[in-house]
């Protein structure tokens, strides 16, 4: 069921390889007209959307589809669009959901579509400018720029432990 | 060595608890006039069993004081000492304290020691007193005493003067215990006997009698080495165990005597086979081992034939025995086979030990199958049967089987109530001692069977519930006689299922609860009480928080957990509480506990396009409502009258935002919820069905969600979240 991505060989750079550790390979994906790059090794599958199968969860607010059944896990489902005004929120043949998981926890989240898994060198990355953008800039740890196309890199598993997006009783943590 | 030991030492503690508590379970059967002999030997084994296991791990303190059990138990089996309550009492402590030193080694807590001596004080001097006021009989058994005369006749040939001595001990010491196994084994035994002093020497034999008959094969004063032949059923890791106390282990050897052997030495073979006629007079239903072919064992048929003594064997193990000696490697080898040996037997047994996370996986993943099965079911009824004929066949034989097998997964998890129950007799009579009350428990239902996680939840309960019984309900014999009961009381502990719960009730015999007291108590603690309450209302105040009559305090139920914490822990599980009494004539606490943790009866519904879980047990009645029921407060609040009570209206569609097919009352359908004794009236749109779910947690990869209390996975694979039925009639409060 889990469509694995593309490549999974860790890109092993002689420069800065402690560094590279974490910014290795991304998987991209598309949020109306912007394309982010998350942690690949933060994600566990992907799957295509199926409006059916969400179950929708009362008083929460509306970038929260719901929660599915992933193989008798209980996973919520986040559509990002909503959640940062991106775009339209339509749901086509494109629309994808991408299976995370992060700090121990599976979500999903809605995107409009996956590109592709790319590796960044650390020289490909840029560092963010200081701008009123959608995304708290503290959760962007760069941008990547492959040829003409710009990557926003997401700090994923610290978005979606945030308090922003409300996934997580903050008492817990 | 220790190394390897400690992989065996969970093993220990598991078999040592169960050890003491199926001693604790023979002692309070035990009826102190007349004593069964099987239940003292059950006692003695399974002090026995404790000693061994814990010399081999080097629990000195565990050995000490299951040696001192013995030494009073086999005086006791033997018939020396006559069995006294006081005894029992003694034995229970000294359980006790097993039980503690067991924990301590196990790094929780440890053994008193002011409490050890006590116990150990006691116990010597049991088995002290009286010592030579008994006369010792042990010759009236006919058939040991011909067969210790074969065995006196065979050994004395070849042995010195000093072991005559020991075989006239065996003679004096009397028959070996009778044993329930007839599968008996010969047991070729080696060791090294350096550094043993007499007395020891001694105490191995006296040990080595017990588990069955013994033969000295070799013993000369000077030499280093004793070869002994044993005659038992006792498995070979417990006679290990019985060396292992005393010899070194290194220089121990242990082998079974083989057919072939036997086959060697005709005269062994007979006198293998004059074991099996003792065992055929002694045992009502004869197993012959496999070892001994039927036709050997029509020489059982002439006990008083007599065995051949096994002289020209004595060469070929000794032969046998320098090899060993010699090389020390091979002899770390037998102690490890040894080990390997006791690890197989332990997984010979019937059952298991399997941590409950497989267990749980395994649940899961069986309720995984269910779902698929259900969803294929689905799309191949939408087929042409004409077309799929077998395909449905194949589909209603895969139902059925992950039917079975979801059954029998979930079984596993289940334990019986007598896990629960056991524990209770020794509650009951340690306080009926200390209350000066006659009590008798009666336990009803012992093998209804409840979830793992429920059992160890619901005990504590239980136990308050018990000790209440016993403390307030149960009179003292004299209040009872004169209220014309008979003196001694009666708890009674009854399970059994009823549909998708498991009911425990707690009875007793007693003077029932007091209306007017509790009322006045009620009063008096500012809760909303009034005289026409019915008597079900007014039992239920018991379990309000801090509710006790300061009367009735005493240092019993003082102790532990009150009775509104008994109300929310049996809550927690899904359960409820009812209390029925009569007065002076007794008082019964109803417990209903759903089958398992995992799983709630729930009724589904549907608000919108949404479908909700509703746990049962909170459920009272469910109804239509007509249009002159409701009413509305103030404007805004409606209420609905139910059988003369105005109930506050839930309408879930309000609190979960969906849009309803209707908004109006009476187009839906009202659910009367029950919750802590707060009613309310939830509006919803349809009833769907009562299903049996499977509850996951919402909270694991999301938050907690206002008025869900959890979720689940339906037939179609959707899921469906499960109300918080609580919180929502809280709401309204």
């Amino acid at each position: 069921m889990s469509q694995q991505p593309a490549t999974m060989t860790p890109a092993v750079n002689s420069v800065g390889e402690a560094a590279l550790c974490q910014l290795n390979e991304f998987l991209t994906f598309r949020l109306g007209n912007e394309e982010y790059g998350i942690d690949i090794l933060k994600v566990q599958e992907i799957r295509g959307y199926d409006n059916e199968a969400i179950t929708q969860i009362a008083n929460s607010p509306d970038f929260i589809k719901g929660v599915v059944n992933l193989r008798g896990i209980i996973v919520p489902i986040i559509d990002m669009r909503i959640k940062f005004r991106l775009g339209n929120a339509e749901y086509d043949q494109f629309t994808v959901v991408i299976i995370l998981n992060v700090g121990g926890r599976v979500m999903g989240i809605v995107v409009d579509g996956v590109s592709d898994v790319i590796s960044l060198d650390m020289d490909q990355v840029r560092p963010t400018p200081e701008f009123g953008s959608i995304i708290d800039t503290k959760y962007i740890t760069g941008l990547g720029t492959i040829n003409t196309r710009m990557l926003i890199l997401v700090d994923i598993e610290k978005l979606m432990a945030s308090e922003d997006m409300g996934l997580i009783d903050q008492s817990l943590n | 060595m220790s190394t390897d030991l400690e992989q065996f030492y969970e093993v220990f503690f598991e078999e040592s608890s169960e050890l003491l508590a199926e001693m604790e379970a023979c002692l309070l059967g035990l009826d102190v006039n007349s004593p069964n002999i099987e239940d003292l030997n059950a006692i003695f084994r399974a002090a026995h069993s404790i000693k061994g296991g814990a010399g081999t791990f080097g629990f000195t303190d565990m050995t000490e004081m299951t040696h001192m059990l013995e030494t009073l138990l086999d005086r006791l089996r033997k018939g020396e000492l006559m069995v006294r309550s006081e005894m029992i009492d003694a034995f229970l402590r000294a359980g006790d304290v097993i039980k503690d030193q067991l924990a301590g080694h196990r790094g929780d807590g440890a053994a008193d020691p002011i409490v050890v001596k006590e116990v150990c004080d006691d116990l010597q001097k049991f088995s002290e007193e009286s010592s030579d006021a008994v006369i010792i009989d042990n010759r009236k058994d006919i058939s040991s005493v011909v067969c210790l005369q074969a065995q006196e006749e065979s050994s004395v040939a070849v042995e010195t003067p000093l072991v005559e001595e020991r075989l006239a001990g065996v003679m004096d010491e009397g028959p070996p215990p009778v044993l329930e196994n007839v599968n008996q084994v010969v047991y070729q035994i080696e060791f090294s006997t350096t550094g043993l002093s007499n007395g020891s020497k001694d105490n191995l034999f006296f040990n080595l009698r017990q588990q069955g008959k013994v033969e000295v094969l070799t013993q000369s004063s000077g030499n280093e080495v004793c070869l002994l032949r044993l005659t038992t059923s006792m498995p070979e890791e417990d006679i290990w165990e019985t060396l292992a106390f005393v010899v070194n282990p290194a220089n121990l050897k242990i082998e079974k005597w083989t057919e072939t052997e036997g086959f060697q030495d005709p005269s062994v073979y007979v006198s293998v086979a004059i074991d099996g006629a003792e065992n055929l007079e002694s045992i009502k239903e004869p197993k012959i081992s496999s070892a001994k072919g039927p036709d050997n064992a029509q020489y059982g048929f002439f006990p008083g034939a007599p065995a051949a003594p096994p002289i020209e064997n004595n060469d070929h193990p000794l032969s046998e025995l320098t090899q060993s000696v010699n090389s020390t490697d091979q002899t770390n080898l037998v102690a490890n086979s040894n080990l390997n040996a006791k690890a197989a037997s332990s997984v010979e047994t019937n059952s298991i030990r399997v941590s409950i996370g497989k267990v749980d996986q395994m649940i899961n993943l069986v309720g995984e199958l269910v779902i698929t099965q259900a969803m294929l079911a689905q799309t191949t009824s939408e087929i042409d049967p004409v077309i799929s004929e077998k395909l449905q066949g194949g589909m209603s034989q895969l139902e059925r089987n992950t039917r079975d097998l979801q059954e029998a997964v979930m079984s596993i998890r289940m334990l019986p109530m007598s896990f629960v129950f056991s524990r209770y007799p020794r509650v009951v009579r340690d306080l009926a001692a200390k209350l000066n009350k006659k009590v008798e428990l009666k336990t009803v239902g012992e093998g209804t069977e409840l979830d793992k996680g429920l059992i160890e939840k619901i005990a504590d309960p239980l136990t308050h519930l018990v000790r209440n019984s016993l403390d307030h309900g149960i009179e003292l014999p004299e209040k009872r006689i004169a209220a014309g009961k008979l003196a001694k009381g009666t708890i009674t502990l009854r399970a059994f299922q009823q549909g998708g719960s498991i009911v425990i009730e707690v009875g007793d015999d007693g003077a029932g609860l007091n209306r007017e007291k509790i009322l006045a108590k009620a009063r008096e603690r500012g809760l909303q009480v009034h005289d026409g309450m019915s008597d079900q209302e007014v039992w239920m105040l018991i379990f309000e928080p801090g509710f006790s009559t300061a009367d009735r305090v005493t240092d019993v139920s003082g102790r532990g957990v009150g009775m509104d914490v008994v109300k929310r822990n049996i809550q927690s599980m899904g359960g409820r509480v009812e209390v029925n009494s009569v007065s002076g004539v007794g008082t019964r606490i109803t417990i209903r506990l759903p089958l398992t943790l995992a799983i709630l009866d729930g009724l589904s519904v549907t608000v919108g396009d949404q479908m909700f879980i509703v746990p049962l047990t909170y459920i009272t009645e469910s109804l239509q409502p007509s249009d002159n029921d409701i009413r509305t407060i103030s404007g805004r609040g409606r209420v609905v009258q139910v059988r003369g009570e105005y109930l506050p209206v839930i309408a879930l569609h309000e609190v979960f935002n969906i849009r309803p097919k209707s908004t109006e009352i009476k187009d839906g359908i009202l659910v009367i919820l029950d919750a802590d004794g707060h009613k309310a009236a939830m509006l919803i749109d349809e009833l769907v069905g009562q299903h049996q779910v499977v509850i996951k947690s919402l909270e694991s990869n999301y938050r907690r969600v206002h008025g869900v209390s959890g979720a689940t996975i339906m037939g179609d694979g959707k899921v469906a979240l499960i109300l918080d039925t609580t919180g929502l009639v809280m709401l309204t409060q």
